[in-house]
């Protein structure tokens, strides 16, 4: 009788448990952002020029940099913080884990300022932990002991974007996005095979060799084909438009602990 | 007579239908258990890694200053110990992840009480060598870090789904057992983990 008392408890504990266990850090941006300050340590039009270059270089390249601001790390260790983010947001594409995180803590009269850039899994061979410590050293931290959190992050993202760039190419990134287009394609074919043998099975069955009919089926085809080309072309057009607007979203790339930190 | 042959087949058939939901149950059991198991390799992957880095950090810092030799010997002698541990990743019992966890704990706190000691030597923190061997070390915990949550996340998943009803009954009969968690390091912990 007690086992089944325990039995019909687990279910609530485990629903319980996991209700704690899901709570983040910081919830992800929505509508999807890849420069949030959460701290208001920058000005609308730096948030926007910072946005729209990384925003360019994700259509370019398909790298995710995220840019993330914060003045409080929640009692965790600022390589934990960012891991812990980067894995909620899944930044960077699955396929290839080419996401990058910047983490800035702000620095406070009680506080010091913190600093890390945490690499995916994908660009720890572009970007290694040394040249992540290098970029922090020479580019960030100079700039952000004088209060300068723009220029900081303009310089250090610059160079990790010519850095992340060597490794996945444009080309790579749309290779593999064509590979969905390809069912399509087959089920396109499929309809119009199965269309002919339609068509030729009926005039076959009712023995009528009128070249009337036998065009109608041809006129259709044709007419299916070049409906399927204009609506395709329509598509790829809206794509492209959306892109240049805003940031599509996070692709959920993985992290494995790469990158490196520092502070002021 | 025909009766008879048609309640066999009835029955057959039921005992068929239960074989093939248990198995399906098992079929998920597996991949999850594997998942576990590669999720340990990784852990070990980057224990090693630091393991690896220990000797050059070693000779670095022995290298630049009449150092505390007892802090030193303390470092290579947990690296030996923890070296020695070994876990067997297809069926990890609490006692040999305790034991491990134990070794390299021992490792962590021999080198931070090092990372102290350096401290007091300024010229040697100033130079290029040791900076990016800090760099290297500490891209290292993360990793390890990392590579332990993601353990921990897979071990999760996997007691979840075998402590569920119906799932506990196949796990029990192919012999599926829970796997241990890691547990935060003690005075580490800042962020309140749950248990269950």
């Amino acid at each position: 009788m007690r086992k089944i008392y325990y039995i019909l408890c687990l279910p609530a504990l485990l629903l319980f448990s996991f209700s704690l266990g899901a709570q983040t850090l910081l919830p992800k941006p929505d509508p999807p952002r890849l420069v949030n300050d959460y701290a208001g340590v920058l000005q609308a039009s730096q948030i926007q020029s910072l946005e729209n270059k990384l925003v360019a270089f994700n259509d370019s390249t398909s790298n995710q940099i995220a840019v993330v601001i914060v003045n409080d790390l929640q009692g965790y260790d600022r390589s934990e913080f960012a891991y812990k983010v980067a894995k909620d947001w899944g930044i960077g594409q699955s396929d290839f884990n080419n996401g990058i995180l910047v983490l800035v803590k702000t620095k406070t009269d009680e506080s010091t300022g913190q600093i890390f850039i945490a690499t995916g899994y994908g660009l720890e061979g572009a970007i290694p932990d040394l040249t992540c410590a290098e970029i922090i050293d020479r580019e960030m931290l100079p700039r952000f002991q004088v209060g300068d959190y723009y220029g900081g992050l303009d310089a250090g993202t610059n160079v990790l974007m010519s850095l992340a760039s060597g490794e996945y190419s444009y080309d790579n990134y749309g290779r593999s996005a064509s590979s969905g287009k390809i069912p399509a394609i087959i089920i396109i074919i499929f309809i119009i095979v199965f269309i002919l043998i339609a068509s030729s099975g009926n005039s076959n069955n009712k023995h009528i060799k009128n070249s009337g009919t036998s065009n109608l089926p041809l006129w259709l085809l044709l007419s299916m084909m070049g409906g399927g080309k204009s609506h395709g072309g329509s598509f790829g057009g809206f794509s492209g438009g959306g892109g240049g607007g805003g940031f599509g979203g996070f692709g959920g790339g993985g992290f494995g602990g790469g990158g490196a930190g520092g502070s002021w | 007579m025909k009766k008879g042959i048609i309640t066999v087949i009835v029955i057959a058939v039921i005992v068929l239908l239960i074989i093939s939901w248990g198995v399906g149950i098992y079929n998920k059991i597996v991949p999850m258990n594997e998942k576990v198991g590669t999720e340990w390799s990784n852990v070990e992957t980057q224990y090693q890694r630091r393991a690896d880095l220990i000797p050059n950090f070693v000779n670095t810092v022995k290298g630049a200053a009449a150092f505390e030799q007892e802090t030193l010997t303390r470092v290579i002698e947990a690296r030996a110990k923890a070296t020695q541990v070994t876990v067997d990743p297809s069926n990890i019992t609490p006692a040999q992840l305790q034991q491990f966890q134990a070794a390299q704990n021992e490792v962590s706190s021999a080198l931070s009480r090092l990372m102290v000691v350096v401290e007091q030597y300024p010229e040697l923190k100033a130079t290029q060598n040791y900076r990016d061997l800090q760099v290297a070390l500490e891209g290292t915990e993360n990793r390890i870090s990392v590579a332990r949550n993601n353990f921990n996340d897979a071990a999760r998943t996997y007691n979840t789904f075998i402590k569920k009803f119906p799932q506990n009954m196949i796990a029990a009969m192919t012999k599926f057992t829970q796997r241990p968690y890691f547990e935060a390091a003690k005075g580490t912990e800042v962020a309140p983990k749950v248990e269950f």
